[in-house]
């Protein structure tokens, strides 16, 4: 890039989240997309973090275990249920862009509510499971 | 008429004008694939897991079943991890210094993390 290319103000567009548009169902699941990727990515270290405590023994077990059911591991376990169940939705939802189905705007919107309705219900319903199957 | 303009080698590589952009966005798409339905059986077993203690755990782990669906699914998930934090941090993180680390320390932890937990799996199933 020369100096006097990048002297030049040139028009961008503008980016989809902030002054320039209105909040829309299709940038939002998008956006969403991204940031409960970025936690499952922090969450993965702990399955690493479970698969270690197993292989190290009794004693390393029992650490984990009374960290994964404190009140903050239960916390962390609840927004880790929240991020796979909708990443998981809106990934089979991007899969089927991807070769071309469902981009029609009206489908678009339609499946968009769909995930968003259906991780509230899945996760509701899987938070219960993890708090039953801690709960003595 | 545009089209007889282009190399036809251009458009049998459909790689663009980057040239490498199209492995990194199919190998996202595959990794999704290949954990569609590993996720679910993670799932599964780890709600099955709860509250079942150290031994039910290393069982279930030591089982070569779950052992080889667990190293599957451990390399394709930050085999996906890593390319989607390597986008997000390409198309927010602004100053090519700090991406350019972050990037390399994305990979580093998503490498180790695998090796880490080959290594945990191995040791489960030799009983070591």
């Amino acid at each position: 890039m020369t100096n006097l290319a990048s002297k030049r103000e040139r028009p961008l567009s503008p980016f989809m989240i902030g002054p320039h548009y209105r909040p829309q169902l299709t940038s939002m699941t998008s956006i969403f997309h991204r940031i409960t990727g970025v936690l499952l990515s922090l969450g993965a270290l702990a399955m690493v973090g479970w698969l270690l405590a197993v292989a190290a023994g009794p004693d390393a077990y029992q650490h984990f275990a009374n960290l994964a059911s404190s009140w903050f591991g239960l916390a962390v376990g609840a927004g880790l249920i929240f991020a796979i169940v909708y990443h998981w939705l809106n990934g089979v939802r991007h899969l089927a862009w991807d070769v071309g189905v469902g981009l029609e705007l009206g489908r678009a919107y339609a499946s968009g509510w769909f995930v968003v309705g259906a991780t509230a219900v899945l996760t509701v319903a899987l938070v219960w499971l993890m708090l039953r199957g801690v709960a003595p | 008429m545009t089209h007889a303009l282009r190399d036809p080698l251009k458009r049998a590589r459909g790689l663009g004008a980057a040239k490498e952009g199209t492995s990194h966005f199919i190998a996202q798409r595959v990794s999704a694939i290949a954990l569609a339905p590993l996720s679910i059986w993670f799932m599964v077993s780890a709600f099955s897991l709860l509250g079942g203690g150290y031994a039910e755990a290393r069982v279930f782990l030591a089982q070569p079943f779950n052992a080889v669906l667990m190293a599957a699914l451990v390399i394709a998930l930050f085999h996906h991890a890593h390319l989607g934090l390597e986008t997000v941090i390409e198309d927010y993180v602004h100053l090519r210094g700090l991406a350019f680390t972050l990037k390399i320390v994305v990979k580093f932890v998503a490498v180790l993390a695998v090796i880490a937990s080959l290594f945990a799996l191995v040791r489960i199933a030799l009983g070591a």
